[in-house]
């Protein structure tokens, strides 16, 4: 076989290494010296990881009330009672009150929680109209079919913003009291109730349509809110930059949740007093009852809750750690043991070639 | 009941089959054979058949009408043929071809067409039609548009550039160049302009533009030499003779120019030998036949200008008619995974209406009262289900692996590419690379069971070389120099001192030209001089160097050795033959040529010296011979010897001999032989007989042995591919010794083989036949079958047998049933009803006969088919195919082995030689058989391993990216949601995860190339379907399931109630998408790392690159920049920098990684170390046997010992040019008077038409 560069044929092939498979390779082979050291590292630092979390996530307070009102279960019950249907009636309150024998050690979270709610649903979670909520005039005018029943209102204005997961934001509203001593009269607690949303969702996603004449009411004119609210958008709050599509409670709710338990960011707890965290003595939550959940069986839930470096109280990455960790240690001996059973007989039978 | 068992005796109780002929030809349609039978119709029967007869739509006629120089007669309408509602095409096709699918406006509209002819593309575009309902569209358009326009975009290309080739192909050969008269005058026209009627003047190595009909030539009587390489692959040339008519009137251009016969012939066909048709000229009618045809393809040798007419153009040619049909042929691995997408399908409807009913439920129970879920639309909830069933359809589409099949298609493109790149596939002597012909087979080559190979030109080179011989009782030829010293250094005989010497004979015995040159032996130059003079070989001198033009390549071999030892044919006439004998020339008178043929064996010349004696010349197989001796010849015993030393190094040999005639003896013969010579019946016993009484008492000359040689690397090639567990059979055309012997010599056959004839076999088979027959006919087929071997085990054991008793055995005698059916035709409803049963029966114990056989078959470790049709040749691996459902690999090079090539699961086209019919219709071709060990043993092993390899993969990475919203369903209400990004889901099969699992595809070796052809047991993996199978597919798809349940529920655990780092955004959907489809992406780009055993920077980049790109699409669309563009199209804004700065998901993504990947790795360490894989062993002492470069080669453990001589004329395939020589009408009229010797009654034939 001649492949000499001299006498070359016309058709004959080039003799690279890309053409006659000869290209450089490295061919790991899955020897026990990769295999074991992998088992015996990888279990070694999951453990650790699983600790490390187990012990972070075990370090975290969480208080958690669930104020559904289902009968005999506080005052909220009254509420929950009264609006048996779909409308509950306006601005019912209810609260919770708790004892913190020591210092909740900050910063604390607010947060409220629903269950069994299905903001994952594929026919809620379409039901919105992006172009809109990022404040394009056309779309403002125009929502998006996906919105319907919440496209347009039976009067032929537009709804602003439209579809199911606006109209359905949620609407109870918490403010925290705290009495130091059995004597002392409640002291309202600072709720933070800004930049609760992420960044991008505020700045970039959510923006009001350009304003007329300096005025966000006029340049929502012509639109009509969603069927379920009882305020238009642009009355959401007093604060001009907390109102409209970007008031922070919509832009929180309007992200939707991945599962039909979720919880949601309702406030920080970090100024003033409250800065290290809510001091011992008595609390209560004074809760306006408006959102109902009880006709598809949901809960709500109002937690405050502190976190650690790697978020919320969630047991459940520690111990999965320290069990796949373990399994790896256990696998790595079942390995060292089969290998060193196997490996005699191996070479038997490579004397025989 | 009796009728029935007539005829079925009448074929088991036939006489022997003739080994020595073909069988029947294949040319002899059913329709022939059943004329025969009809004219020994009883007349009764003629009724019925009448009627019969006209259901008969097609009968054959000469209906195809030719006007020469005529174009108009061709033009006239009722030769036209309607083709569609009014557009008439003439019934002549016009000379151009076309063999392009696509012109510039079909392209695009045929090609879509063609593609969504295809399953999987229709079941997209159905899909893409889902989608655009609004009610269950659940995915974005794009998720399916871009994936498939993708998809039909590289085919469309990869289509496009084919056809381009075809179009390139067509026109170079359309734009070929010939004469035809025109006006009167020889005009050069191309080829696409040459219509029927035309006459068209052809010079010397011209190819044939279309079927026309010899007029005449410049050869004397118009005889025409042909090449026929193309069509049938045979390189010795024909003879073609124009009718006495045209050769006298048609010679010069004028004549030509206003020839005006008309023919009348049969329609085209395909019957390359078979041509009838009359010729009306003159108002007379002369008959036609296919030696007055020259076919389109063959090439015009030795004629220096011949004419003719065109009969058959473009399609209508014979060479065009038989390449019609292209078989299409598709892989084992092909059916495995339509059944397995038709499975995932399956799959993919359960599952979307189990969902579809999980919604429903749902609905009722909660969404119902969910009042957040309103959507003015008072849907009852089974119509929710319903609607969501075809929503679930769309979201889980990509279960079924949309760029499968393009993946596919790309992977064995690369590697077929691979296999035309392959240097050591290239045959640099020919410049000929190996070529994949067809891209759709490779890893096919990876699984084959069974190889049939055709001999000539395949296993050997068709070259006979003149080894040795034995004169006067020595031998001669083995290397030995003047001084009868052996040296060291092999020296090549010098033959420079001889002119005619064609320096190509390679001989070391230095002391046979040392005899000749001395004289000291007189025997020895009258053995060089015999093999000079007696022959039938034609001369031809091309610029003064000789050219032999002889009917058997043995005699070629045989008459040039003889002129390279100084004795050098130079010319012959009708009855002189002039020789070079060392220097001097002297003619010879040829007084008689008695011609050899399959029963005689034998040749013998009678000439005349010119010093007057007569000597008869004879030269045959040694059985016929040493019966002819005369009783006292001294070197009888020793010459015997010779031939058995000869025959068990597999030559090939004859005996010559030679005796004085007296003058007296051969006058009186001679009259004899007039006599016999012209009777009018039986001549050709007549002339045996007379030939039978001269040729006694012979003188022993000697023997020569001639080496068919072998292609290099032959026997090695069949060992290493019989230790791969590959059973080898030989069909040859040739002679039952021929294919013995090369049996022998590439050690297919070995000294302690037993060998089966075609006799044994039957009896087997009988007895077989009975025993099952005995245990209850019918019944027993729902009997287990037991497998009851036909011999003892442990013996080796080969088979040989002829295509006769390959008919005998298999029942395919066509002829007599045929004839037998006719005779007794059915008159009564009962009758019919009785034959129709019996024909059932005969169908049933024929099938039985040969399953049987093929299982007999298949015991032996060799089996060698001769003297076998080429339709026998497909019916042979037909049947392997079918009863033993095993792949099979053709290889071939000649047009007998066109219909082998075609039928096997992969044909393979011996190239570089003339002929390229086989290499036409092959899948692959190369130049050597060697190569073959390469293709399949590297190529092939590669291709098939890659293949599964990858084929698994994509089953599970689709399976572990789908099911994930499969699992997510749970959690939300079964909606329909979707669990990752649009965007990622179109995406994912395009960029994500396609490059990795394709260069695997492409470059992956398990172990390297030397490796593989040194271990030829790791072949078998491929043959036993272990890669993949309906097992390994399932456990791939359990591992896809399983890996889409880590993906998911891991992240939801993780999930269930987290916040953030920040107590920000804690568990929205979108983040969690993000987190899924990262893992998910890390997941199956690392898994196809596990799987990749050869990782070049290519891999290596990919697979990385891969995660890159994913990552770095992901930022581009969760960035701010493209949501304030498209604001509604990319709503993930933010998702990927707000979830992934979180550690908490990171940790969350490794973990999942881990549990995808450290599993995997457990097992496949424990199993390589509990149950390693040949592979595996191999891959782990692969640094040790790198150091063991050399490897023995397999010894030669060949003696035979006394065995059967072969004999060189056995092997002739033909009979002589004898008859042409002596008629003379090959040789030009430039020579002696006619009083010679007659030596065929064709001569005087011409004679009487010349007075």
């Amino acid at each position: 076989m001649t492949w000499s560069a001299t006498a070359r044929g016309a058709h004959q092939p080039d003799n690279t290494a890309f053409t006659q498979q000869r290209l450089p390779a490295w061919q790991p082979l899955l020897s026990a010296g990769i295999a074991l050291p992998l088992f015996f590292c990888a279990g070694l630092a999951f453990i650790g990881l699983g600790l490390g979390l187990f012990y972070s996530s075990n370090g975290i307070k969480e208080l958690e009330y669930d104020y559904t009102g289902n009968p005999g279960t506080g005052d909220c019950s009254v509420c929950a009672a009264k609006g048996q249907g779909r409308a509950p009636p306006p601005g019912c309150a209810c609260s919770w009150s708790f004892t913190l024998p020591e210092l909740f050690p900050g910063p604390v979270y607010l947060y409220y929680e629903l269950s069994n709610f299905y903001q994952n649903n594929r026919r809620y979670g379409v039901s919105r109209d992006d172009a809109q909520l990022s404040g394009l005039a056309s779309a403002l005018r125009h929502p998006a079919n996906e919105c319907a029943p919440y496209q347009f209102r039976s009067d032929g204005l537009p709804i602003a913003p439209c579809g199911a997961i606006a109209n359905s934001l949620f609407n109870d509203s918490f403010s925290l009291w705290h009495q130091r001593q059995p004597s002392d009269p409640f002291v309202e607690v600072p709720l933070d109730r800004t930049a609760i949303a992420w960044w991008t969702d505020y700045h970039v996603k959510f923006r009001n349509p350009p304003l007329v004449n300096g005025s966000l009411a006029l340049a929502f004119r012509g639109t009509a809110p969603p069927p379920n609210w009882h305020r238009p958008v642009y009355e959401l709050s007093p604060d001009p930059n907390n109102t409209g599509f970007i008031n922070q409670d919509f832009v929180v709710w309007m992200r939707t949740a991945a599962l039909p338990t979720f919880r949601k960011l309702y406030a920080r707890i970090r100024q003033g007093n409250y800065s290290a965290g809510l001091p011992r003595g008595t609390y209560r939550v004074n809760i306006t009852y408006n959102y109902p959940v009880r006709a598809f069986g949901g809960h709500k839930l109002i937690i405050l809750s502190n976190i650690s470096w790697m978020g919320g109280k969630n047991p459940f990455l520690g111990i999965a750690y320290l069990v796949v960790g373990s399994l790896c240690i256990v696998m790595g001996f079942v390995m060292l043991v089969v290998y060193i059973r196997y490996q005699d007989q191996d070479d038997d039978d490579n004397d025989d070639e | 009941m009796s009728t029935e068992r007539d005829s079925e005796t009448t074929f088991d109780e036939e006489s022997q089959p003739n080994d020595e002929v073909v069988p029947y030809s294949d040319d002899e349609t059913e329709d022939e054979l059943e004329d025969q039978g009809s004219t020994v119709e009883p007349e009764q029967n003629r009724v019925n058949r009448e009627a019969e007869k006209k259901r008969e739509t097609f009968r054959k006629d000469c209906t195809w009408q030719v006007k020469a120089n005529d174009r108009k007669f061709h033009e006239q309408p009722h030769f036209m043929n309607t083709k569609f509602f009014c557009i008439k095409e003439s019934k002549y096709a016009s000379n151009a071809i076309k063999t392009y699918k696509y012109n510039g406006f079909t392209f695009l509209p045929m090609n879509l067409f063609e593609q969504f002819k295809r399953a999987a593309n229709f079941y997209f575009l159905i899909l893409l039609i889902l989608q655009a309902i609004p009610q269950i569209s659940t995915l974005a358009w794009y998720t399916t548009l871009v994936p498939l326009l993708l998809v039909l975009g590289i085919t469309a290309i990869k289509d496009l550039v084919d056809d381009v080739a075809r179009h390139k192909m067509d026109k170079e050969i359309n734009n070929r160049t010939c004469e035809v008269i025109k006006d009167g005058r020889f005009k050069i026209i191309k080829w696409k302009d040459i219509q029927v009627g035309d006459v068209i003047r052809l010079k010397k190595n011209d190819f044939i533009p279309a079927d026309i009909l010899l007029l005449s030539s410049s050869e004397p009587n118009s005889l025409c030499y042909v090449e026929t390489a193309e069509l049938d692959g045979e390189t010795n040339l024909k003879f073609k003779m124009a009718l006495e008519i045209t050769d006298q009137y048609l010679q010069i251009e004028d004549n030509l120019a206003t020839f005006d016969g008309f023919i009348e012939c049969e329609e085209p066909n395909n019957r390359l030998d078979k041509f009838t048709g009359t010729l009306f000229w003159k108002n007379q009618s002369f008959p036609l036949d296919a030696d007055k045809i020259l076919l389109r393809g063959c090439v015009i040798r030795n004629t220096d200008v011949c004419h003719g007419l065109v009969i058959f153009a473009g399609a209508d040619t014979k060479i065009m008619k038989n390449s019609g049909k292209t078989r299409f042929k598709r892989t084992k691995i092909d059916y495995l995974m339509n059944y397995m997408v038709y499975t995932i399908f399956i799959v993919l409807i359960l599952v979307s209406a189990g969902l579809a009913i999980g919604h429903a439920y749902w609905e009722a129970q909660v969404g119902n009262y969910s009042w957040y879920l309103y959507d003015g639309e008072n849907a009852t909830p089974s119509y929710r289900g319903f609607l969501n069933f075809w929503g679930y359809i769309i979201v889980l589409n990509t279960m079924v692996p949309i760029s499968l099949y393009v993946s596919v298609e790309v992977i064995r493109l690369g590697q077929s590419h691979f296999i035309n790149w392959d240097l050591q596939m290239y045959y640099a002597e020919k410049d000929t690379p190996a070529k994949a012909r067809t891209t759709t087979l490779n890893e096919q080559l990876g699984q084959i069971h069974y190889i049939f190979s055709d001999k000539t030109g395949t296993l050997t080179q068709n070259i006979m070389t003149f080894k040795k011989c034995c004169i006067n009782g020595t031998i001669y030829g083995d290397h030995r120099d003047a001084s009868q010293h052996s040296h060291s250094k092999i020296e090549l005989v010098d033959f420079s001192w001889n002119t005619f010497a064609d320096g190509k004979l390679a001989f070391y015995d230095h002391y046979l030209i040392e005899q000749i040159q001395s004289g000291k032996e007189p025997e020895v130059r009258q053995f060089f001089f015999l093999l000079s003079i007696c022959h039938t070989v034609m001369v031809d001198r091309i610029d003064g160097q000789i050219n032999y033009q002889a009917a058997s390549p043995d005699e070629g071999a045989l008459v040039n050795a003889a002129r390279n030892f100084g004795f050098a044919f130079l010319a012959r006439t009708q009855n002189t033959i002039t020789v070079s004998e060392l220097g001097s020339e002297r003619t010879y008178n040829v007084l008689a040529i008695l011609d050899f043929n399959s029963d005689r064996k034998r040749m013998s010349i009678i000439v005349r010296t010119p010093e007057g004696s007569i000597r008869l010349y004879c030269k045959g197989a040694d059985t016929v011979i040493y019966e002819r001796l005369h009783r006292m010849n001294p070197t009888k015993q020793e010459t015997q010897d010779a031939l058995d030393i000869f025959a068990s190094e597999t030559l090939r040999t004859l005996c010559l001999c030679y005796k004085e005639i007296e003058e007296k003896e051969f006058t009186e013969w001679n009259n004899k032989f007039m006599a016999a010579s012209v009777a009018s019946s039986n001549r050709d016993e007549a002339l045996d007989k007379v030939y039978e009484e001269i040729e006694k008492d012979l003188i022993l000359l000697g023997a020569t042995a001639i080496e068919d040689k072998l292609q290099d690397g032959v026997p090695e090639t069949i060992s290493k591919l019989a230790k791969a567990d590959i059973k080898i059979w030989v069909l040859t055309g040739d002679k039952k010794e021929t294919a013995e012997n090369i049996g022998f010599a590439c050690e297919l056959l070995t000294e302690d083989t037993t060998i089966c004839y075609g006799e044994d076999i039957n009896s087997l088979l009988h007895t077989r036949m009975e025993n099952q027959r005995n245990r209850g006919g019918v019944s027993a087929k729902f009997a287990p079958p037991v497998y009851e071997p036909f011999f003892p085990p442990g013996e080796n054991r080969a088979l040989i047998i002829t295509g006769s008793w390959l008919n005998e055995i298999l029942l395919e005698k066509k002829t007599k049933r045929s004839k037998i059916l006719k005779l007794k035709f059915p008159r009564t409803e009962e009758e019919r009803r009785m034959r129709s049963q019996s024909r059932r029966r005969l169908e049933e114990k024929k099938e039985q006969r040969q399953k049987n056989f093929v299982d007999l078959a298949c015991e032996c470790s060799a089996v060698i088919c001769c003297r076998v049709t080429p339709k026998q040749k497909a019916m042979v691996v037909d049947l392997v195919k079918r009863y033993k459902k095993a792949i099979t690999l053709a290889i071939g090079d000649g047009a007998n082995d066109v219909n082998m090539i075609k039928t096997a699961h992969i044909g393979v086209g011996i190239s570089g030689q003339e002929g390229m019919q086989a290499v036409m219709s092959s899948d692959y071709s190369f130049a050597q058989f060697r190569y073959l060990q390469r293709l399949l043993l590297v190529h092939g092993r590669w291709s098939y391993i890659r293949m599964c390899k990858f084929l698994r993969y994509f089953f599970y990475k689709n399976f572990a990216f789908t099911l994930v919203h499969f699992w997510y369903s749970f959690f939300n209400g079964y909606s329909a949601q979707t669990a990752y990004e649009d965007w990622f889901i179109t995406l994912y099969n395009v960029l994500y995860s396609s490059l990795p699992v394709l260069l695997m595809g492409l470059l992956d070796q398990d172990v390297s190339d030397k490796l593989s052809l040194r271990f030829p047991g790791l072949y078998v993996v491929g043959q036993r379907d272990l890669l993949f199978n309906y097992k390994r597919f399932f456990v791939s798809l359990l591992h896809g399931v399983l890996t889409s349940m880590v993906l998911f529920f891991i992240p939801l655990g993780a999930y269930l109630q987290t916040v953030g780092q920040d107590g920000e955004a804690p568990s929205d959907y979108q983040s969690f998408a993000v987190t899924v489809a990262s893992a998910l992406v890390i997941t199956v780009n690392f898994q196809i790392g596990l799987d990749t055993s050869y990782w070049t920077f290519v891999n290596a980049f990919s697979i990385f690159g891969s995660i890159a790109l994913y990552f770095g699409i992901m930022f581009d669309f969760h960035s701010a920049g493209i949501h304030v563009l498209f604001p509604s199209a990319f709503q993930f804004t933010g998702t990927a920098s707000n979830a992934l700065r979180q550690p908490y998901i990171w940790l969350t993504i490794i973990l999942t990684v881990a549990v995808c990947l450290l599993p995997v790795v457990a097992i496949r360490f424990l199993s390589m170390t509990i149950w390693p894989s040949e592979s595996d062993k191999i891959q782990k002492h692969r640094k040790r046997l790198k150091a063991e470069e050399q490897w023995k080669r397999r010894q030669s453990v060949f003696r035979r010992g006394v065995s059967s001589r072969r004999s060189a004329y056995a092997f002739s395939h033909q009979r002589g040019y004898a008859d042409l020589i002596s008629s003379g009408r090959s040789i030009r009229k430039k020579r002696s008077p006619l009083d010679a010797i007659i030596a065929d009654g064709t001569a005087e034939y011409r004679r009487t038409v010349e007075s």
